[in-house]
């Protein structure tokens, strides 16, 4: 009878772990590795820049919203929609584990948000560039 | 009378208890307007013959007991999961179609993800909707404006940077993302 319980014990904490920490499909090295792999098809091409991804993320691109309109100035920082005010959990990885762990994930956002702050989808480059910055960001 | 009183908050305990959170509160609506409708009472209030206002009315229940994951998970990124029983099922059609453009963002979807949460809502859209409208924002609604206007709400609470927008429901309405708008659960910002 011990026994039992303990062998249901054990099982119930190891399927409490799987639960607790979901198994991440991608690191967000991983991804960052995805658009090192796109953009090297790109003229030019000479690596990916955390100082001109930091530029890219706190300019404005001609449009009304900055990646910071959102995100605020600190990607380690919750941030706030700019129209809804919602809640929005850090950008940064090293703030909220979650970030840049799913790629299909990762490129709905890219689209959706360059499309809001461009006006056109982001090169691998620029994304590269991105995450290779808020990569850098110490919580 | 007085007995009952006292015993209100342990009745009300159980009784939260045994019908289940989730149900209890999808089909809160007690703003004591259900009876509106009947007895010609509408039409002597001079709101015309499509019922109330105006045939633009938000759904009962407001949001179904038996939620659609990809709804919750994709609609509540930028703002709350509206109930689908805020809009007839036609303003679903039209916001689902339009989401690269949605309200000045980029809301897309892939054809999959659309085509599940669309059916999600349009299957629970308002069945209190008669009007041959279909707005795009819930504020456009006659229902929503009602119960919105400078008597009910006064303007400086829209002002409130707490507040900000009205797309922020859950700035007064604690418990909108679980689809409960009841009166007993609005808190005004302070």
């Amino acid at each position: 009878m011990f026994r039992i319980s303990s062998v249901i014990g054990l099982v119930s904490v190891t399927v409490m772990t799987f639960v607790a920490q979901p198994a991440f499909a991608q690191t967000p090295n991983e991804v960052l590795a995805s658009f090192k792999t796109a953009a090297a098809g790109e003229p030019n091409f000479q690596g990916f820049s955390a100082a001109r991804g930091e530029q890219f993320f706190k300019a404005k691109h001609g449009k009304e919203w900055s990646c910071t309109s959102c995100h605020t100035d600190n990607p380690a920082a919750p941030g706030k929609h700019a129209d809804t005010a919602k809640d929005i959990k850090p950008i940064a990885p090293s703030a909220n584990a979650e970030r840049f762990t799913d790629m299909a994930k990762v490129e709905k956002w890219f689209k959706r948000n360059c499309n809001d702050v461009l006006g056109r989808v982001c090169t691998p480059q620029e994304k590269g560039d991105v995450l290779s910055y808020l990569l850098t960001v110490k919580k | 009378m007085l007995k009952t009183y006292k015993k209100f908050p342990q009745v009300a305990v159980v009784a939260v208890l045994a019908m289940g959170v989730a149900v209890s509160v999808a089909q809160a609506d007690d703003d004591g307007d259900d009876d509106a409708r009947g007895a010609g009472r509408s039409e002597s209030r001079g709101e015309g013959h499509s019922g109330k206002y105006g045939g633009e009315d938000r759904g009962k229940p407001v949001q179904p007991a038996k939620l659609n994951a990809k709804w919750k998970q994709e609609c509540s990124n930028c703002h709350i999961a509206y109930s689908p029983g805020l809009l007839p099922a036609e303003s679903w059609r039209k916001v689902m179609a339009g989401l690269d453009k949605h309200f000045g963002s980029d809301a897309s979807l892939d054809a999959q993800e659309n085509k599940e949460i669309t059916a999600f809502l349009v299957d629970n859209a308002s069945n209190r909707w008669h009007a041959p409208t279909a707005p795009l924002r819930i504020t456009e609604s006659a229902w929503f404006k009602s119960k919105h206007d400078s008597h009910e709400i006064s303007p400086s609470v829209w002002k409130d940077p707490k507040v900000k927008s009205a797309a922020n429901c859950q700035a007064c309405h604690t418990t909108a993302e679980s689809g409960d708008y009841s009166e007993r659960n609005i808190k005004m910002p302070r």
